[in-house]
């Protein structure tokens, strides 16, 4: 069976770890790529999900991922020995390393899962590597020993200050932006409106940010244009000119409102499912 | 006996007796297509046309005149004897007719539904020249999807020779891919078709919608590939999942066909087209059609706008379909908005009928300025301009001029792109050799070669923008070139 999945592990309440078999794209997947994957061949919806690992002797993929819609819950369902209806890629460019000199990778919620991946390619590029980790709460932050591993210096943050320090990453980041010698570098892959505060901080010290998009797509080869995004004014589109962009050009805003175009309906399909559930639950 | 019974026995009388003559061919009512009427088929996703009854087939090939010169082949892209699949026809020989259809073309029940025959084969005919209107040519396409819908059997499965020991890799399942496979195949190759998407087809499951083409029948051809030892490999990128270069240097294929079709959709470049509500008509088909969205809730989880008011640019086939897609979907109000008149339009004049039929209302000589929107991001309106035809172009079209103050508003809750498409990056981006022009097609040669030994393009990548039965005109050409040379 294609795309079987070898273990479904819950990191926290609604996060997920997925270890699933995808040998053509554990060959060729680089950081900073991501596949499309629906759960049923004929009737899932597909959706875009960044790679935050590989294991090419098993030759399979991790993907984490976050319970918010239909598609999620029905994945956090399945367990060892269940398979993905399909999974397609590599996608999207792969990310551009090089040395920077020193590098603040910025996390929010399950942005840290793609950040992985990145983080450990610079640190092997020879990159000092300054992580900073934000959740919501103690329960939603996820791979804090990863980034230890991988960084330098690591800072941890909640909104409720249930662990670490209490606050948002824009506070810590900008500290290390007026530090002395600032940063070279920085990535921030997480929410939009986290993305997009990230990027005003770093503006005013002048320190180029990479950001990763993760907009609604449908084919993931540049054929559907539902992924496009403004970016310095100009019409891109995620998939194939992304998903890594010049956070300094994104237009957020408008980004924003094109992620909620299926609010609605994505909640109905969700509400539906979930009463779905119950009901069998009743039965039992 | 119908007056068609009637009129077909006496016309048989005749022929039997060598007695049927140009005027009575003439004299034949032109045989319309039985199709569900406009009002059923807004609330349903199911074929439009129901093809002729094997009287109505008789009788229409009836009216084709036999002319020595078949000046119809000269204009078949893929050169199928029309004249005597047609004659076969007339002569109650359907199976023959079939067996005609099928040297030259290998999807007959696709071409004969969606191919461009006023403009090709129909636009040479005799007899629409005697009645100096096309659309009084013999129906050659109804007559070809007649032919075609009979044939059912595993017997039509086509011969394959012993293997060779040659392995091709075929990158695209669209109707050039499948074309391919089939002729390089029936040489006794190994062939591999990849496919980006979880279902092969290309443009004809994703895009064409299911009321003009039927899923069903391109599953059958894709079928009759496999019974030939095809294999075909879906949710495989080429570019990203294998390279060009890995499939040949490290995978072993001998050769390679690059028909990876449509690429990146256009839009107008004015304010307002990233509102949310705002579609390429790719993006739009692909959820109405390969991702099920009219089933959205009932079975299928990929969601699409739900419109009260809905805006299609464009004039072409794609916009044709956008619009009757959006009719389907329940909008109560579909415009087509063109910038030209109804004249230039370059859909097929049927589906431009078939749009009417159904409620599409024509806006022609409009063109928007910019697409209005809330706070929330929504589109709320479409303000447009009015146009009108001024000096020939280079396309040999009168030019549309907008009209200075002409504005108005249209109240629109959703916009579907569909003014073509420009070329998809991705193979260009990763494969370094292969030489393209400033438009980002790939360069290829008479024989549809590129600039790569044994690599061979054809299709949308290479045209700009194809047709099917072009692209599988392309197709059977590379495919000759490329048994030539696997052959060396």
């Amino acid at each position: 069976m294609p795309f079987k999945i070898l273990s479904n592990q819950k990191l926290s309440e609604n996060v997920f770890q997925m270890d699933v078999e995808a040998p053509l794209v554990a060959r060729s997947r680089k950081a900073g790529q991501f596949v499309i994957i629906s759960v049923d061949e004929d009737t899932g919806e597909r959706i875009p999900l960044t790679i935050s690992g590989v294991n090419p002797e098993k030759g399979s993929i991790r993907l984490i991922y976050q319970r918010v819609g239909k598609a999620t819950a029905q994945m956090a369902q399945l367990g060892e020995g269940d398979a993905l209806g399909y999974i397609v890629g590599p996608l999207g460019k792969p990310t551009h390393i090089e040395k920077f000199g020193t590098v603040v990778c910025v996390g929010g919620g399950i942005g840290a899962a793609p950040l992985l991946p990145i983080a450990m390619a610079l640190k092997e590029a020879g990159n000092t590597i300054i992580s900073i980790l934000g959740a919501r709460n103690q329960e939603l932050l996820i791979l804090e020993d990863d980034f230890r591993a991988v960084s330098d210096e690591l800072i941890v943050l909640t909104d409720d200050g249930s662990y670490g320090r209490k606050g948002l990453v824009t506070e810590p980041l900008k500290e290390v932006c007026s530090r002395d010698p600032k940063p070279d570098f920085a990535i921030a892959i997480g929410p939009a409106i986290m993305m997009k505060f990230c990027c005003e901080t770093t503006k005013e010290f002048s320190v180029p940010t990479q950001v990763s998009l993760n907009t609604i797509m449908v084919d993931g080869t540049g054929m559907c244009g539902g992924c496009r995004v403004e970016i310095g004014g100009e019409t891109k589109f995620v998939c194939v000119d992304g998903p890594e962009f010049d956070g300094h050009k994104v237009n957020f805003d408008l980004m924003m409102k094109r992620m909620g175009a299926y609010k609605v309906l994505e909640q109905k399909a969700f509400d539906n499912f979930n009463n779905h559930k119950c009901k069998i639950g009743l039965n039992q | 006996m119908t007056n068609s019974e009637k009129l077909l026995q006496q016309l048989i009388e005749k022929q039997n007796a060598g007695e049927l003559k140009a005027k009575d061919r003439y004299a034949i009512p032109c045989q319309d297509m039985p199709a569900q009427n406009g009002g059923q088929r807004r609330g349903n996703m199911k074929e439009v046309a129901l093809g002729y009854t094997k009287i109505q087939a008789r009788l229409e090939a009836m009216r084709c005149l036999q002319c020595k010169n078949a000046p119809c082949v000269e204009g078949c892209p893929v050169r199928i004897r029309i004249r005597d699949f047609v004659v076969a026809i007339a002569e109650g020989k359907d199976e023959e007719a079939l067996a005609i259809v099928k040297e030259n073309s290998l999807l007959p029940a696709v071409c004969g539904r969606v191919s461009p025959q006023e403009v090709q084969c129909q636009e040479r005919c005799t007899v629409g020249k005697k009645f100096k209107d096309p659309e009084k040519s013999v129906s050659i396409g109804r007559l070809e999807r007649y032919v075609a819908d009979l044939a059912k059997s595993d017997s039509d499965i086509p011969k394959v020779a012993s293997p060779t020991g040659k392995k091709v890799a075929i990158i695209g399942s669209g109707p050039g891919g499948i074309v391919v496979a089939a002729d390089i195949r029936r040489a006794g190759h190994e062939v591999t078709v990849f496919e980006a998407f979880h279902k092969p087809g290309g443009v004809l499951v994703y895009g064409i919608p299911e009321f003009r083409l039927p899923k069903s029948i391109v599953q059958e051809e894709i079928d009759v590939l496999k019974k030939m030892g095809v294999e075909i490999v879906c949710n495989f990128i080429v570019g990203r999942t294998r390279t060009v270069k890995e499939l040949m240097e490290e995978d072993g294929y001998d050769a390679v066909y690059i028909g990876v079709g449509a690429g990146l959709p256009k839009f107008m470049n004015i304010e307002g087209e990233h509102l949310v509500g705002v579609y390429s008509a790719n993006e739009y088909l692909t959820r109405a059609n390969l991702m099920k969205a009219y089933e959205f809730g009932r079975g299928a989880d990929t969601p699409i706008a739900v419109s009260k008011n809905v805006a299609v640019l464009g004039g072409g086939n794609v916009a044709m379909d956008s619009a009757r897609m959006a009719v389907r979907l329940g909008a109560e109000n579909v415009y087509l908005v063109y910038r030209r008149s109804e004249k230039e339009m370059p859909a097929r004049i049927e589906e431009v009928h078939h749009a009417k039929e159904e409620g599409v209302q024509f806006c022609t000589l409009q063109n928007p300025k910019r697409i209005l929107g809330n706070e929330q991001g929504n589109v709320t309106g479409m303000e447009c301009l009015r146009y009108e035809l001024g000096e020939l172009d280079d396309s040999g079209r009168r030019r549309p001029v907008a009209i200075d103050g002409s504005e108005f508003v249209m109240d629109v809750d959703t916009v579907i792109v569909a003014i073509g498409n420009g070329a998809n990056p991705l193979i260009e981006q990763t494969t370094p050799d292969l030489e393209f022009n400033k438009w980002g097609n790939i360069v290829v040669d008479e024989n549809c070669k590129t600039s790569v030994d044994a690599v061979y393009a054809g299709g949308d990548i290479v045209l700009g923008s194809a047709t099917v039965i072009l692209a599988m005109g392309q197709g059977r050409m590379a495919a000759a070139a490329m048994n030539r040379y696997l052959a060396e």
